[in-house]
């Protein structure tokens, strides 16, 4: 690893001007610290945001959840108030990496990464999500741009995430057999006007499947989308899984979701 | 005194291993040490045309950087092929010179080209960046099955045929053939595993410019075998001024076996750079250069009569050997595949036909199980479809053609000396419920699932020996093993043996036997291995061989031990020797009951009289003083542990995704010395072998990249993957012993695989499938299922 400079600021402002363009934040590092071994990144400074108080912890209020950035994935997976009000996105978290991964990881590095098979970013399109930055409000639909590209500008740093908590919510995942990240991940919300199906790994982003959304929207219920065959010319294909498969998981896990809805 | 042997002793080296304190080769540092950092091809074939190291050497902490120029001038050998294989026409077998760094062409992705010694690591990596080599890059020959048409890749050696080998009677095959009722034919692909061990390979070289001793710290499965090719073929330096050490050691499974380039390379430029060198692979390194494992294409046949009797059959084999030969990679697709080709039938013609071919991918050599898992995997199909085919029960047809007489003479090479197959697979039907299978698939089938059960039977040749058979038939070395058993003054038990653990237990279960032998307690009794200094030279561990080799070696120098204590107890007790009975630890005049404890015999062995004894010596006239006894043990076979395998699979024919639901394994082991060890042997086979058929996807592009180079991509098997192994015994003695052992650490890996397939392929209605079975594969044979059935409803 090339050499840098480490901090540890106390606050979000002292972090935010201590970034530039060789500049990176450090949450868990999981995705960080092996691309810096890796020798696939170098940067000059290192911010890390571990120690700014504000950006950790729970928050519940009427119809909503808010969980600071840096709260880890096991927080949110053993979080009492959250299995209570979404329990599938405890469910989402508690499937994460494995066990080092999810008391190191944190959610605001998993948007941040915007990684295509992440598991986070499909819980924000599906519980209609709002990211807090220091200096904005973000809808989901809005900030994920494309593979590991958001809309966030340079120093610009993610301080909170807002679920909307829905009626029903569920989240699937068919994991790849090695690196266990998402090959199909589906987060499925039924919302008071809306049911979204979120779809990560399935394509270069995630996204919200219209079609899927539509039909669950008139009839909740699996066999609305029995038997649909999405179209698989955007679907990824890697040696784990050919874009056909893909698109056939998606349905498959869609009805899943239901059922356990 | 109770027997220490067969009993569940826990781990003695668990404790060490387990709280961090073991002492790998990577723990281990040298004051004033340097870091060696590797430029490796990132082709899979080029003529390298030019190495241009001068901006390198002016960077920042590097000590040196050498090539194969350097290597080439100083005549230090390449790495080797250890077993000669001789063709069907009779030549000899084709091996290419393999140097430790490639000077005129690099051969596969990942081979050392140069090296740079730092202060740092990061130094040392740095400067590897800045090593320019100019590559003419040419076409690779990538896919096993197409090798022989591909360009030539070594000098001389056409159509990358490294030998075309048969064993058997092709005649009497065909005979056999044209008289048979059905055949039974089987296309497979045995796909190629990285063995990943825990521990990456590392080496820590230390020379002595005093002495010129250089020691060399390496992740070994067998130390002295190592020295000794270093010494004879590497020309590195005399065997008495190479010390080699292999401590503690996390895992092999075949892949620490040979002697590799950064062993002789680290070596060579210690004594060169005067200054001590420590190198440790990278995973993705591991990956790259490890020997791989297995990569056979197969078609096999097997001749029927319709009331499911075997006549005759047939193997041809294209087996990849990767870019160069290796130790045991010449012989693992012959000796070690061959002879087991006919598995545990009664099949009066056979012949395997194997064509080892060269690629531009890394070496392939020994990996658990070694040419074993490949034949089990080829029968075992056979048979299974044999079954369908003609409509037998498949544990049925087993049984029909079992043989069930010992020792029983295969056709082909082995005389298996003891077994029972027909109570392993029994044993087997009655632990799995075998009989309720139907009422399970039922239900599975009412949850929309796929269920299915498969059947492996196995028999395996281990311990490879004796010498004198393996020597005849191409192996370099001879495969016996040898122990030091050192009886001390105040009554501990020093235990040197040649063998080598790196997982198996040793320290545990060769110190029971050496406390059952000598009577003395389990905490007395060290074992001492991996070190060219300590003990006896040996040939390691590998093949399934420490207990039935080894151990015997530990067995016999307790004997010698205890024979001469008794002659030394009659002198103490002033009677004649055979008047003594050695029992617990004691040496007891049968009449009198006057008795000398070994470890009061052994004080007087070192201490051969006293003040008042009137220089009366203890020792007989002529007998030497001390306790230390010797053994090199030759086994007069193999040996055949074998067993049943069944496992039933389930299948969700909307993701593919296979859950393995059941597996039950009985095995035959011989004498078993610890079951807590056998078990955990047991359990870590199964799980590699289920991997294999399931997970395990090494991938190279058509380029020769290796695209499963990571933990991200390549598929290990973790605990959740698997259900509660189901594990029983069976035992018929070994007769090539005096404990009746048999080997067990490779029987997990051979059986599972076929086990598994077999529950698969059940569950698909009979539709054939490759390994690894992955989730993609298997929903794509569910949708044909799906579409034939609806055509034929
Ligand atoms: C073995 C393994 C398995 C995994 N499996 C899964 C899985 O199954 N599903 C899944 O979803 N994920 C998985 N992950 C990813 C993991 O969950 C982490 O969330 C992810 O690696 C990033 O989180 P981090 O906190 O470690 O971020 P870091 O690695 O510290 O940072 C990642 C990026 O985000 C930026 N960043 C971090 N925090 C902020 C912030 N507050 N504001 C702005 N930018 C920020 C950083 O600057 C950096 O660019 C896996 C990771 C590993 C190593």
């Amino acid at each position: 690893m090339k050499t840098f400079n480490y901090h540890s600021p106390k606050d979000v402002k002292t972090a935010s001007k201590l970034s530039s363009t060789s500049s990176i934040f450090l949450a868990g590092g999981m995705t960080s610290i092996p691309s810096m071994k890796l020798g696939l990144a170098t940067y000059k400074d290192v911010i890390d945001i571990k120690n700014i108080k504000k950006l950790s912890g729970i928050k519940v209020s009427g119809n909503s959840v808010t969980i600071g950035a840096t709260t880890k994935h096991a927080e949110v997976a053993s979080s009492k108030e959250i299995q209570k009000k979404i329990p599938s996105l405890s469910k989402l978290a508690g499937g994460i990496g494995d066990a080092q991964v999810r008391n190191r990881g944190t959610v605001g590095g998993s948007i941040a990464n915007n990684d295509p098979s992440a598991c986070y970013p499909s819980a924000c399109m599906a519980l209609n999500a709002i990211i807090h930055t220091n200096n904005r409000k973000i809808e989901a639909k809005n900030f994920f741009k494309d593979m590991f590209e958001t809309v966030l500008k340079k120093g610009e740093l993610i301080e909170a995430v807002e679920f909307k908590i829905p009626e029903k919510s569920n989240y699937q995942k068919h994991p790849n057999p090695a690196s266990r990240y998402a090959i199909v991940g589906i987060y499925l919300a039924k919302h008071k006007k809306e049911v979204n199906v979120a779809v990560t790994g399935a394509k270069s982003v995630v996204y919200i499947d219209k079609d899927l959304s539509k039909a669950l929207s008139s009839s909740f219920f699996s066999s609305a989308i029995e038997g649909m065959e999405l179209d698989s010319s955007e679907m990824n294909s890697d040696i784990h899984a050919s874009a056909d498969y893909r698109a056939s998981l998606v349905v498959t896990y869609a009805k899943k979701a239901v059922e356990a809805c | 005194m109770a027997s220490l042997v067969g009993s569940r002793v826990e781990r003695k080296e668990d404790k060490r291993l387990l709280t961090g304190k073991g002492r790998y080769t990577a723990d281990i540092n040298i004051a004033n040490q340097t870091y060696a950092v590797f430029v490796r091809s990132p082709h899979a074939r080029a003529k390298i045309k030019k190495i241009d190291i001068s901006k390198a050497l002016k960077a920042s902490g590097v000590v040196e950087i050498l090539t194969g120029e350097e290597i080439a001038a100083d005549k230090i050998g390449g790495l080797i092929a250890g077993w000669a294989i001789r063709s069907e026409d009779g030549s000899e077998m084709k091996v290419p010179a393999n140097p430790p760094l490639a000077k005129d062409s690099a051969n596969f992705v990942g081979e050392p080209i140069a090296v740079v010694f730092a202060e740092s690591l990061d130094e040392a990596k740095a400067a590897v960046d800045l090593v320019k080599v100019d590559y003419k890059v040419l076409k690779g020959v990538i896919n096993t099955a197409e090798a022989m048409k591909g360009e030539t890749i070594h000098d001389g050696i056409d159509k990358n045929l490294c030998y075309d080998w048969l064993l058997g009677d092709r005649k009497a095959v065909e005979d056999a053939f044209a008289k048979a009722d059905k055949i039974i034919k089987v296309d497979l692909i045995n796909n190629r595993c990285v063995p990943n061990a825990m521990e990456p390979r590392a080496c820590v070289v230390d020379y002595n410019t005093a002495s010129e001793e250089i020691t060399l710290y390496t992740t070994s499965q067998n130390p002295h075998l190592s020295r000794l090719i270093m010494s004879a073929f590497g020309g590195v330096a005399p065997e008495n001024k190479l010390r080699v050490v292999a401590p503690d050691v996390g895992g092999g499974f075949g892949s620490k076996i040979n002697v590799y380039n950064e062993e002789i390379v680290c070596s060579w430029a210690s004594k060169k750079i005067e200054r001590p060198i420590k190198w440790v692979a990278e995973r993705t390194e591991s990956f790259l250069t490890d020997t791989h494992g297995r990569d056979h294409v197969t078609h096999a046949e097997l001749a029927v009569t319709n009331d499911g009797k075997f006549l005759a059959f047939k193997n041809e084999t294209i087996a990849n050997l990767g870019a160069y030969a290796r130790v045991f990679g010449t012989v693992t697709p012959t000796y070690l595949f061959g002879p087991c080709a006919t598995g545990v039938y009664i099949i009066p013609a056979a012949y395997t036909n194997v064509k080892a071919v060269y690629t531009n991918t890394a070496p392939v050599d020994a990996y658990r199980g070694a040419g074993r898992p490949e034949a089990t995997y080829t029968i075992e199909r056979l048979v299974e479809k044999a079954a369908l085919e003609l409509g037998i029960d498949r544990t049925e047809i087993r049984m029909r053609n079992f043989p069930t007489e010992f020792p029983f003479k295969q056709t082909l090479v082995h005389t298996v000396d003891s077994g029972d197959y027909v109570a392993g697979l029994k044993k087997a039907k009655e632990m799995s419920d075998y009989a309720g299978f139907e009422v399970r698939r039922k239900k599975s089938e009412a949850n929309g699932k796929l269920r299915g059960i498969g059947v492996s039977s196995y028999f395996e040749a281990c311990g490879i020996a004796p010498s004198a058979v393996v020597m005849s038939l191409g192996c370099g070395v001879g495969l016996w093993e040898s122990s030091e058993v050192r009886f001390n003054p105040t009554g501990q038990v020093s235990v040197y043996t040649g063998a080598h653990s790196h997982g198996q237990g040793h320290d545990t279960t060769f110190a029971q036997i050496a406390a059952d032998e000598l009577g003395v307690g389990l905490d007395v009794v060290d074992v001492v291995h991996g070190d060219t200094d300590k003990g006896t030279f040996g040939m390691g561990t590998y093949g399934s061989r420490s207990l039935a080799v080894g151990g015997i070696a530990i067995v016999n120098a307790c004997r010698k031990i205890v024979a001469k204590g008794k002659r030394v107890a009659a002198k103490m007790l002033e009677v004649n020797e055979d008047e003594i009975d050695f029992k617990d630890g004691e040496f007891v005049v049968v009449k009198s009951n006057k008795k000398k404890t070994i470890s009061e015999v052994a004080f007087a062995c070192y201490l051969p009289g006293s003040r008042d004894s009137d220089f009366k010596s203890p020792l007989p006239e002529g007998e030497e003083p001390g306790l230390i006894e010797t053994s090199f043990f030759d086994p007069s076979n193999f040996s055949f542990p074998a067993g049943s395998h069944i496992a039933e699979v389930e299948i969700d024919p909307e993701t593919g995704e296979i859950k393995v639901e059941k597996y039950t394994a009985v095995d035959d082991f011989g004498k078993i010395v610890n079951p807590l060890v056998v078990e955990g042997q047991v359990h870590g086979g199964i799980a590699q072998g289920i991997g294999q058929a399931l997970h395990e996807n090494t991938k190279y592009d058509e380029t020769g990249q290796l695209i499963t180079a990571s933990y991200m991509d390549y598929t290990i098997p973790r605990a959740d993957n698997f259900p509660e192994f189901n594990l029983g015994f069976t035992c018929t003695h070994a007769t090539s012993n005096p404990l009746g052992v048999k080997g067990c650490g490779e029987a997990g890996a051979i059986a599972s695989p076929p086990t598994i397939m077999n529950a698969v392929i059940d569950a698909l209605g009979g539709q054939e499938i490759t390994m690894p079975a992955t989730a993609e594969k298997v929903w794509k044979a569910c949708k044909t299922m799906k579409k034939s059935n609806t055509k034929a409803a």
